[in-house]
């Protein structure tokens, strides 16, 4: 059997803290069988007659918004709910009874054209979704199929009650229950970043009396029955119990494994499925899709309501007075109008029934006048939409070659609120981070070791380097010569010739440098993993930090290959004799890391049969417990910590300390006591054991990892914030991970008051001791309300100064900060702080934040992620964006656009997204904040527009109309009738239409030039063409140009005199404004116009009205860094 | 990905098809070469000048033309009902028994070269309402009876059970005023021919088609057609089948074919047929000589030269303004 060596270690006797320990409580339990807890599963048994009664169901998931059946009534449903579309299909039914003014064909073919065009693009959209999920509900798994016998099943197929073999790195295909694993104890492990974005594995454990099940053939008369909750979308709770062998057993979330998590470290685990599908905690969490619509959208809809009161407004009017008029024909019987014949009528003109004929002229009126309902804007708009999408997802500034990832815009309703985002959400692993840590620099003996350069000080350098700034800040000399700093093995980015490759021996304390090398490859909880064939060594470990650290010792010659249940085996360098040596290290004891402790130890007896204390944690807690003696190199140690923390780098303290016979066993003795004890503060006691040895340690260094952030990350989030959009981090992470990464991203940065929210003060703690619920919920929310009361107070205070606040909150504070009657108060702070920074929040929490932003401030938010923990969010947010990352594509699928790097995004919002803003904006009638205060898009704008086109049309109308009126129209004496008014008129309108367009856009390529010209040119082309056609059907326009206008000068000169004076107004307008009240584009159109760019002084000028002043990313920090370098000259002179 | 399939293929067949990928490449990646012209006070200044400067002389050309023009206008349907009817004018035009002639004296002020137009002028005629311009078969006008697509014609589509040859509100209510015009002892010659648009009288009204039980009906509305000539000679039922845009519009009525002098005294002796008095409308009656841009209209000239003067002092303006404050950019303004 693979991995036999492992199975012999019962790695739960490894962990002094918490394995396999069930919180829960026994009154939970009490409620199995009653309301919400009735789920009873057959474990091995899905076909019985009770499971059949049951009939749970299946497990197929399904995310499209249609089926095949309803794909056409609810489509054409979510069709003519479309105001605008209604209208135009009751005209276009009316189009075909006698009161139309024209032929029903020309009411109905552009509806049908417009309908069917968004049918078509909803039909494929789903088709593609239809797509991904067959490929997930067809996804294979080996399923118990009797008699010890384990097939491969569809997911799909599966049933409650089924047992599951799950290998590693395998999906689990739904909630299952733990009941056995490759190891003996029966431990697995989970990453449940799909659910909530923690990269740290999770431990599960089964229960004790179902670990026997170690072979295919174990299940061959397996029965169990399980009672638990119904399907719930709590991931963190499960209340159950399993009838085993005619005994009951309490079931925790402990044994639950749920689908989209992933098994690694472990080669295969045995488990029954307890929910399946629509049931799963993943699926439950997710809501349903929202379909989103852009504010231009909705804003479209107000328009198209406006416009069709006036609409209706003058179909009104004009019926009114039809009405008079046609009443008035018939003057006691005899007619007026003659030539109309109002005595002999149909209803629609009859005078003796005008209030009849006045409605019906009512619905002729609608239908003459629908023009003025613009049906082909939404054809235009999905038009300009489509070729948005396809700009993005061709755009190569946005392709990652890497993966061979486009950007894809899933969905086109929303581009240009791209170009309107005020606030973007982001989650950090796999979004901002690559999820890869690596070990990058350390200080051993206060010598600082390591040249890799981290992604933040690469950006900063590339920013001072602009001729802007060219202020000079020492220290950062070395950055150009180390440009392509790609590191060839996973974790490891280390750089320094003075200790790589065995020199370290050479160095001035070598001793103390083997030390710390053999610290990191001692003081761990990884599993080595040695290829037969290459003899390399591989590693597993809970969290990628930690493998970074052991591959580090790895790389500088302590090999870590062996471990057993209580020995530890390294490849080491003697520094004596240059060889390598093998060593072997008596594993004692192992002081777990947790979040209190910050810090984790382990105790070995060395071959010499010392034995030592080895110790590694933050510095926060790690400086106190130096003994006297250990302290030579603090200050240097600290310094170099500062150096790291501030470049964002997550730094750990190693110390050591040796300890004596006697002392080790007065130890053991304890802390074997304390872990035996079964009362309820166990933890404590251990904890308080462990307090007491872990102190006089002699300090080794420092440990410098980088939490890998994507290429560009940090000059993405510096460009963003410089146009003022604000960025927010919610992240599942521990909070010291989030705010490493904000000093990483320059989210955060030295001298940024941080406001941190969270429960951790000891009141708390002594109330969760208790127990008592309402107690601590009480008490939490008081202080969760003091906190942000406080954090508020703060930020009044400094009002006035520049300073920039933060606001880091945890997720249980969250909690109580979301809740309906402090949610304001916590916005209002938020909002006011530059950068925000939310850990440990679930993925609910993630969504109601963005909720929060999104309804509270009104304003567009965007929400960007990568995991499946990030869908409510995206699904939320006005605008989603998925990264089609490494990981599962359930963010990708719920997102509205997917990229393939954070970096993306620069471009994605700044660039296509204000295209596309501008270019829908204009379809009716800083560059970045002109999006985002919408001011292209106001009502003003949209009403001065409307005025410039009535305007224009009173203009057209009636200098048409006054200079052709009576008299002849050509020396020939023919005077102007109908058809050559109205193709007069015609004329002016498209001169009038393309050229009022070329004023108003700001550039000219290929394709605006022939749109424009091509159009005016198609006019007559459409003129020249419809008068060839037979008489009967081109009636008045039979040869009406090459007849009739053409030759006539005074058609010509008609036209000149009516386009140059209707575009007289708007052009003296704009010319005023871009004189007097240019908007920030074309303020630098003036610039460029100018050749001013290369007047920097004036650039900044422009550049300082342009700008909010940003408070967050590496230009506010490089500022901050010369305010503070400046004071400080000021201070020293 | 088609622009990497673009962009990764060196060995472009053709030069063609390069540029073809490569405009596509240019277009996706939104790199096409752009011009952006910037509305800079100069450009203003000098769009705004060009634009007076063309069309002051427009304005001038435009007005002279119009002035050129010499036009006699005399409304007649008031002074051609007899006294004794004046306050009865519809029951003297519908009943037919009463004679209709009527002379009118009209003084020539300038000399008028030929030809001169005559036209009749309708003026709250509403040739443009929604019944009256559907109610013509074009079918039946190019094909005669041989087409059976006049529904729209209602209710002057059949009479006795006969379809109408031409049917039709518009053929039905057609003008019927004649003119005569007498200089001195002489009657001037009217030419009647060629008023119409060529094509309609070639390819509108058909030449084999004759007018058909046209006004037998109990209704009569206006004229009569001769139904031993074919529709495409009876000019002014094309002209009047043109309908006119607005309520007040002129007809071409003819063509006098001889110079008229300055105080020339011309008699006109017209028949006062046609019914405008049920609904207060006016009849006119209108000579007129044309010039290149036709007849006279003094509105183009005159709108032309307002428009050049507006953008003339727009111009002035903008210059001051520029002048003054061309130190200060527009950074300044805010």
């Amino acid at each position: 059997m693979r991995g036999g060596i492992r199975r012999k270690l019962k790695l739960s006797k490894l962990y002094s803290f918490r394995c396999g320990r069930s919180s829960m409580t026994d009154d939970d339990h009490s409620q199995i069988g009653g309301p919400g807890f009735s789920r009873v599963v057959y474990c091995n048994e899905p076909d019985c007659i009770q499971a059949e009664i049951r009939n749970y169901g299946a497990n197929y998931v399904r995310s499209t918004k249609y089926t095949l059946a309803t794909f056409l009534p609810k489509s054409l449903f979510e069709q003519f709910r479309r105001v605008a579309n209604f209208f135009f299909l009751v005209t276009g039914i009316l189009a075909f009874t006698p009161l139309t003014p024209y032929t029903a064909v020309s009411a109905i073919i552009p509806l049908i054209i417009v309908v069917g065009a968004t049918m078509i693009k909803e039909g494929i959209e789903d088709w593609r979704r239809n797509k991904q999920d067959m490929e997930v509900n067809n996804r294979k798994a080996k399923v118990h199929q009797g008699d010890g016998v384990f097939n491969h099943s569809e997911w799909k197929n599966l049933r409650v009650g089924d047992i599951v073999k799950v290998k590693k790195d395998e999906f689990f295909p739904a909630d299952l229950l733990l009941l056995s694993s490759s190891y003996d104890d029966a431990i697995c492990y989970v990453e449940t970043m799909n659910l909530d974005g923690e990269t740290n594995l999770k431990l599960k454990q089964a229960l004790e009396v179902t670990s026997f099940l170690n072979e295919d053939s174990d299940f061959r008369n397996f029965k169990a029955i399980v009672k638990c909750e119904d399907p719930n979308a709590n991931l963190y709770s499960f209340v159950g119990s399993m009838e085993f062998e005619e005994a009951q057993y309490p079931l925790s979330p402990q044994q639950l494994l749920l689908r989209d998590s992933k098994l690694r470290n472990t080669d295969y685990i045995y488990g029954a499925v307890i929910f399946t599908g629509q049931d799963t905690k993943v699926i439950q969490n997710s809501t349903d899709p929202p379909s989103k619509r852009s504010k231009i959208e909705k804003k479209m809809d107000r328009i198209i309501y406006f416009l069709f009161s006036i609409l209706f407004l003058m179909a009104f009017v004009g019926s009114i007075l039809f009405g008079i008029a046609t009443e008035d024909d018939l003057e006691n019987g005899r007619s007026k109008r003659w030539y109309l014949r109002p005595d002999d009528s149909t209803v629609f003109f009859d005078p003796k029934r005008a209030p009849s004929a006045a409605i019906f002229h009512f619905l002729t009126a609608l239908m003459l006048y629908n023009y003025f309902i613009p049906i082909s804007l939404y054809v235009s708009i999905e038009i300009v939409k489509v070729l948005q999408c396809i700009f993005i997802n061709q755009d190569i500034h946005m392709y990652y070659e890497e993966a061979d990832k486009p950007a894809h815009a899933r969905t086109s309703n929303l581009n240009e609120e791209l170009g309107q985002v005020d606030t973007i959400l982001s989650d950090k692993t796999g979004t901002l981070t690559c999820n890869s840590m690596e070990f990058i620099k350390c200080s051993v003996a206060g010598t600082a070791y390591g040249l890799g350069v981290t992604e933040i000080e690469r950006a900063m350098h590339t920013r001072k380097a602009s001729p802007l700034h060219d202020e000079n800040v020492n220290g950062y000399d070395h950055i150009k010569d180390s440009t392509d700093s790609k590191s060839l093995i996973k974790g490891f980015n280390f750089k320094d010739e003075r200790i790589m490759n065995g020199k370290w021996v050479n160095e001035p304390r070598a001793a103390v440098i083997q030390k710390f090398f053999r610290l990191l490859a001692i003081c761990h909880t990884a599993i080595p993993e040695v290829d037969e064939e290459t003899r390399k060594v591989s590693y597993e470990a809970e969290s990628p930090d930690e493998a970074a650290f052991v591959i580090a010792a790895r790389e500088l010659g302590f090999e870590f290959y062996k471990r057993t249940q209580n020995s530890i085996s390294l490849h080491e360098l003697d520094p004596v004799t240059g060889n390598g040596i093998e060593r072997l290290y008596k594993l004692l004891n192992v002081l777990e890391f947790n979040s209190s402790r910050k810090r984790m130890s382990v105790i070995v007896r060395d071959e010499e049969g010392k034995i030592l204390l080895l110790c590694k944690g933050a510095d926060s807690v790690m400086f106190e417990r130096l003994a006297k003696n250990g302290r030579e190199f603090e200050d240097e140690t600290r310094e170099h910590v500062n150096n790291y923390a501030d470049a964002g780098l997550r730094t750990l303290i190693l110390g050591y300390r040796e300890l004596d016979e006697e002392e080790y066993k007065e130890f053991n003795e304890k802390f074997t006591e304390a872990k035996n004890s079964v009362s309820a503060d166990q933890e404590t006691l251990i904890d308080e054991v462990a307090e007491k040895i872990e102190r006089g340690l002699i300090l080794l260094g420092a440990t410098a990892v980088e939490d890998k952030l994507q290429n560009g990350v940090p000059s993405c989030i510096d460009k963003l914030a410089r146009a003022g959009i604000k960025i927010w981090v919610l992240t599942g992470d521990k909070m010291e991970t989030a705010i490493n990464i904000g000093f990483a991203c320059s989210l955060l940065r030295q001298g940024m008051k941080q406001i941190i929210i969270n429960l951790e003060t000891p009141q708390i703690q002594a109330l969760e001791k208790a127990g008592d619920k309402a107690a601590i919920t009480k008490a939490s929310k008081e202080n969760v309300r003091r906190q942000i009361t406080e954090g508020k107070g703060q930020l009044t205070s400094s009002s006035r100064s520049s300073e920039a606040f933060a606001l880091i909150i945890d997720g249980k504070s969250l909690s109580y900060a979301l809740e309906d009657d402090m949610k304001k108060m916590f916005l209002e702070l938020a909002i006011d702080c530059a950068s925000v920074i939310c850990c440990r929040s679930s993925p609910k929490q993630k969504a109601l934040v963005t909720r929060l932003v999104k309804s509270g401030t009104g304003k567009t938010t965007l929400a960007i992620g990568d995991g499946a923990n990030d869908v409510g969010m995206l699904q939320e947010a006005d605008i989603g964006i998925g990264i089609s990352g490494v990981e599962g594509m359930q963010a990708v699928m719920s997102s509205d656009i997917a990229i393939a790097q954070f970096r993306y995004l620069e471009r994605l919002l700044l660039v296509h997204g204000h295209w596309c803003y501008r270019r829908i904006s204009s379809m009716f009638p800083q560059l970045y904040q002109e999006g985002v205060q919408n001011l292209l898009f106001s009502w003003r704008r949209i009403l001065s527009w409307m005025l410039n086109g009535f305007c224009g049309a009173i203009i057209i109308f009636f200098f048409c109309t006054k200079a052709m009126e009576l008299q002849a129209f050509n020396n020939d004496g023919q005077t102007a009738g109908r058809d050559i008014l109205g193709a007069t008129m015609y004329t002016c309108i498209v001169w009038v239409v393309n050229l009022q367009m070329a004023l108003f856009i700001t550039y000219f390529t290929l394709v605006q030039h022939v749109v424009i010209w091509g159009s005016i040119a198609f006019w007559y082309l459409f003129l020249l063409i419809y008068g060839a056609m037979t008489p009967t059907f081109s009636t008045t326009a039979y040869k009406i140009f090459i007849e009739v206008l053409a030759p006539t000068p005074s058609y010509w000169l008609v036209i000149l005199f009516v386009v140059i004076s209707t575009l007289i107004p708007y052009f003296s307008y704009s010319a005023i404004k871009m004189r007097f009240f240019p908007m920030y584009h074309e303020t630098i159109q003036w610039i460029r116009h100018e050749g001013l760019p290369n007047d920097p002084e004036y650039c900044e000028m422009v550049r300082q009205r342009s700008l909010r002043p940003t408070t967050v990313g590496f230009t506010a920090r490089l500022a901050a860094r010369t305010d503070s370098l400046k004071d400080n000259n000021h201070n020293h002179t | 990905m088609e622009h990497r399939s673009a962009l990764e293929r060196p060995d472009q067949p053709t030069r063609m098809c390069f540029w073809r990928s490569e405009a596509i490449n240019k277009f996706t990646q939104q790199n096409l070469p752009a011009c952006k012209p910037v509305l800079t006070p100069t450009w203003v200044i000098l769009t705004f000048l060009l634009i007076g400067t063309i069309f002051i002389p427009i304005g001038l050309i435009c007005l002279h033309a119009s002035r050129s023009v010499v036009e006699i206008v005399d409304r007649y349907d008031i002074d051609c009902v007899p006294e004794q009817f004046k306050s009865n004018k519809l029951g003297y035009i519908k009943d037919s028994s009463y004679p209709k002639n009527c002379s009118r004296t009209l003084k020539v002020n300038r000399y008028m070269k030929a030809p001169i137009y005559i036209y009749y002028q309708l003026d709250n005629y509403y040739q443009n309402h929604r019944r009256y311009v559907k109610s013509r078969s074009d079918q039946q006008l190019l094909h005669g009876l041989g087409s059976n697509k006049t529904s729209l014609c209602k209710p002057e589509q059949s009479n006795n059970g006969l379809p109408i040859v031409p049917c039709g509100l518009v053929a039905w209510s057609l003008f019927n005023d004649t003119y005569k015009f007498i200089r001195g002892k002489s009657e001037l010659n009217v030419n009647r021919k060629n008023i119409a648009w060529k094509s309609d009288r070639d390819h509108k009204f058909g030449k084999h088609v004759y007018p058909f039980n046209f006004q037998n009906g109990t209704l009569i509305g206006g004229g009569k057609l001769n139904s031993s000539v074919p529709l495409s000679d009876q000019e002014d039922l094309i002209v009047w089948m043109r309908t006119a845009a607005l309520p007040s519009f002129r007809k071409l009525y003819g063509r006098i074919e001889e110079n008229l002098h300055a105080n020339d005294v011309i008699v006109v002796n017209l028949m006062n047929n046609y019914n405008t008095y049920s609904f207060g409308g006016k009849k006119k009656l209108v000579l007129s000589t044309s010039s290149w841009l036709g007849g006279k209209n003094d509105f183009p000239g005159f709108a032309y030269i307002f428009v050049g003067c507006y953008c003339i002092v727009i111009a002035i303006v903008f210059m001051l303004l520029h002048v003054k404050n061309s130190r200060n950019t527009h950074v300044g303004y805010n």
